[in-house]
């Protein structure tokens, strides 16, 4: 790997590299998506199984295999996709090495791949990739791959054509809004960085990606490491940094890894460290481990982490672009923030516009995972309504039954009942419905699942996570778990109810950090769309309800029999039935499908 | 040799001298510093913590609060396989508790008591690997294992247990 020394020495090699007859347009391709959840199912045997057919077959230099991250479909992996010269790309699910070597052979008999049996392409055809357009697309591990793609001429640019305002106005002019949680809008982040007092400045890229769900970041990550390694330069650029951090969870050892070689790839071609492209400006990055404490992903713990410190949180202001690391002035962006910046300097502020809504322009990357068929990862324009992401996009749920409620922004957000499905996805809107935006992480919940444990659940992890700063969080996620233990017993009494939401309703206003300010959201919103179920949790707590038929109220129409799935309804057409209580699996099926009312629910 | 035996005696802070000199015995560095030393020792005992805070001439209360803090980090001994068993969100609605208690009793640990005694394993829980996909997770050391059942994360138990003692299974 040279250096490269000019300008001009990046153009030169960027035009060499794609007509080299290694870029693959002229030849068939072969991606192998190898993050996370391919290699732990199986991806590196497949990948092995068809480099070795390759070889065998005399075809290693005619057929690129392109060892990628992943395209975000991981209820299919491991995924291989397949491009041949001048067609669309075609996506295979559920890999096995033995129908990698097949493809293999097909390819030698007929240069072509007979019926691959394809991912829906519906999962595509909604989705416009912005933040993840490298992702499965480029090897993640050679920079070449992404210099291939323009990669660093918007550096490039920042560097000798902008001036540092230039680079900060078409930011603003995009409307683009942090994609951490907070959609505080970018460009007015980096404007008041600029503009803040002293010498020294950092740049850090928050990859804490604590939300429990959520895995865009690591994603990005593990597909495309350069796109955030050039935005965060150019963010050093327009701010007047020279030093940038990437705060990444240790939970993520490959991005971690992936994130390293390319630093060290970009610093060997003078694209990172002092005299970048030639020209006097220096900008250099370092990678910081987080050691598992949800709340360092909040700007103001993390930046204490950094130094080495707790993670504890300190109220803003002054917030970090005024005082931040080392009392320094400090922007702190998200992985997917940094992820939107070059394509966003490429085609411009008006094209992103163009995109998304007026509010919240662009797009979102949304996870999917939990009762829903295609777990994985989407990328769509904001404003999509939440029922088309579910089923158009997410398939639906696992079991084809009707999706309950939908839970956005982890322990922070709230859950969202299926009756507002219609409901576009904007910062604002998942607000007014009592959730958040956050990182965008989705979890799908079925008709089983029980609100009142979820919400239970959630207050256990920010009770587990709370740093015991302030008391509100400490203290108050305390009592409201307590709270909600009690009534999950059975032991709830009635005014418990109104105590939840006084209780959170405080907690929410007097908290220290973002941690305990949205705490009670979990809470607060099953309460508000799931209120009954908390009633019924009042009355006979946790246990399963009990179903009783009306010996006078049943006419015998025998419909409850026929759609009981454990069999232990009992009686004859025209008779009074009965439930064989010790069979029954508590579905309620025989409730909903009862016309005369005759079964009770207790 | 058992991790506890390891750290006896002060010859054996060489590696921790190593470890220290490899950071720059530089405080900032706190974090990666415990890291490295928890990796080499599996475990952070108090001697140790005390050497390091000597060593960067921090105040010992800021090296235990630092260690306390953060959930990587443990005082007491681990096991040489440790589980790490996903709770986080899309976990836990996949079913992970139930491998959590098939795993708890198949190696006789609590929720209080997570290694043990012959310090082969400690299992815990984390919240979200990112690995969502293939819900529920369970990591043993560094494989990841995805859409595991009760039955599978004992079995993947059992299977370390024949290799590390022959004799006993
Ligand atoms: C408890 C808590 C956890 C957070 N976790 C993350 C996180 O994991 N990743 C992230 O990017 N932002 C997280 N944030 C938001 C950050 O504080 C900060 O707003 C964000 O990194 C700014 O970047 P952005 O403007 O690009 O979104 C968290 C905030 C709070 C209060
Ligand atoms: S919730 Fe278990 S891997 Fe994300």
């Amino acid at each position: 790997m040279t250096r490269l020394a000019t300008r001009t020495d990046l153009n030169q090699l960027a035009d060499s590299l794609r007509q080299a007859p290694a870029a693959g347009a002229a030849k068939p391709q072969i991606f192998v998506g190898m993050s996370t959840c391919g290699l732990a199912s199986g991806a590196g045997k497949v990948y092995d199984a068809i480099a070795a057919a390759l070889q065998e077959k005399g075809l290693a230099d005619h057929v690129q295999l392109i060892k990628a991250g992943c395209v975000g479909l991981c209820f299919a992996e491991p995924t291989v996709e397949l491009q041949l010269p001048n067609q669309p790309i075609v996506t295979l699910g559920d890999v096995t090495a033995e129908r990698g070597r097949q493809l293999v052979d097909e390819l030698a008999a007929n240069g072509s791949f007979s019926n691959p049996l394809s991912v829906d392409n519906a999962i595509f055809k909604k989705q416009v990739r912005i933040a993840l357009r490298n992702c499965g697309r480029i090897d993640p591990e050679q920079i070449s791959d992404y210099l291939r793609n323009g990669g660093y001429q918007m550096l490039a640019k920042a560097v000798f054509d902008w001036q540092p305002q230039d680079v900060i106005d078409t930011i603003k002019a995009s409307g683009l809004r942090g994609r951490g949680g907070g959609g505080f809008p970018t460009g007015v982040k980096w404007q008041a960085a600029q503009g803040a007092a002293g010498e020294i400045k950092y740049i850090v890229c928050n990859a804490d990606e604590g939300d429990p769900g959520a895995f865009m970041d690591r994603s990005v990550l593990e597909g495309d490491p350069h796109c955030v390694l050039e935005a965060m330069a150019v963010a050093g650029r327009a701010i007047g940094a020279r030093r940038g951090f990437v705060y990444c969870r240790a939970e993520y050892p490959l991005a971690v890894k992936r994130l390293g070689i390319a630093i060290e790839q970009a610093r060997a071609m003078g694209l990172l460290g002092e005299k970048i492209l030639g020209s006097d400006f220096a900008f250099d990055i370092e990678i910081k481990y987080g050691a598992g404490a949800f709340v360092c992903g909040e700007e103001t713990s993390l930046i204490h982490s950094i130094e080495g410190k707790r993670g504890e949180p300190t109220v803003k202001p002054p917030f970090p672009a005024e005082r931040g690391l080392w009392d320094a002035s400090t922007t702190v962006n998200n992985v997917e923030t940094f992820a939107n910046i070059v394509p966003i300097l490429e085609k411009g502020a008006a094209w992103f516009r163009s995109i998304g809504t007026e509010k919240s322009p662009g797009t979102k990357v949304f996870s999917l995972a939990g009762d829903i068929k295609n777990v994985g990862l989407a990328e769509i324009p904001m404003g999509m309504t939440i029922q088309e992401l579910l089923y158009d996009i997410g398939g639906g749920s696992s079991d084809g039954k009707p999706i309950k409620a939908v839970q956005t922004g982890g322990p922070s957000g709230g859950c969202i009942p299926s009756i507002k499905f219609d409901t576009p996805m904007e910062y604002e809107t998942l607000t007014a419905l009592g959730s958040i935006m956050g990182s965008g992480g989705m979890i799908v919940m079925s008709e089983g699942t029980s609100m009142v444990k979820i919400a239970h659940f959630y207050l256990q992890f920010t009770c587990d996570e709370s740093c015991g700063k302030c008391t509100p969080c400490r203290i108050g996620c305390k009592r409201l778990h307590e709270i909600l233990d009690r009534i999950l017993k059975g032991e709830g009494k009635p005014e418990d109810l109104t105590k939840l939401e006084e209780l959170g309703n405080v907690i929410k206003d007097t908290a220290l950090c973002g941690l305990g300010q949205t705490a009670p959201n979990p809470v607060l919103s099953t309460l508000r769309w799931f209120r009954g179920e908390y009633e019924e949790c009042l009355k006979r707590g946790n246990r399963p309800p009990t179903y009783r038929i009306d010996p006078v109220k049943c006419v015998g129409c025998h419909a409850c029999f026929k759609v009981c799935p454990a069999n232990c309804i009992e009686g004859k057409v025209k008779q009074p039935h009965t439930i064989r209580q010790q069979d029954c699996v508590h579905c309620g099926a025989c409730f909903k499908t009862c016309k005369f009312d005759a079964i009770a629910r207790e | 040799m058992s991790a506890a035996a390891t750290i006896k005696g002060s010859r054996q802070f060489d590696a921790a001298c190593a470890i220290l000199d490899r950071f720059g015995r530089n405080p900032t560095r706190l974090i990666p510093i415990l890291q490295a030393l928890q990796e080499e020792y599996r475990y952070l005992p108090g001697e140790l913590l005390a050497y390091v805070a000597t060593a960067l001439g921090v105040p010992p209360a800021r090296v235990y609060g630092v260690a306390t803090f953060y959930a990587h980090f443990t005082l007491a001994p681990r096991g040489k396989y440790v589980i790490r068993l996903c709770d986080g969100t899309a976990c836990h609605v996949k079913n992970s508790i139930p491998i959590l208690e098939a795993l708890r009793q198949r190696l006789g640990l609590t929720a209080e008591r997570k290694t043990t005694p012959d310090l082969l394993f400690t299992v815990e829980t984390v919240s979200c690997l990112g690995a969502c996909g293939l819900a529920p997770v369970v990591v043993i050391n560094d494989q990841v294992h995805g859409q595991v059942t009760p039955e599978h994360a004992v079995a993947l138990v059992e299977e370390i247990i024949a290799r590390e003692k022959p004799a006993a299974a």
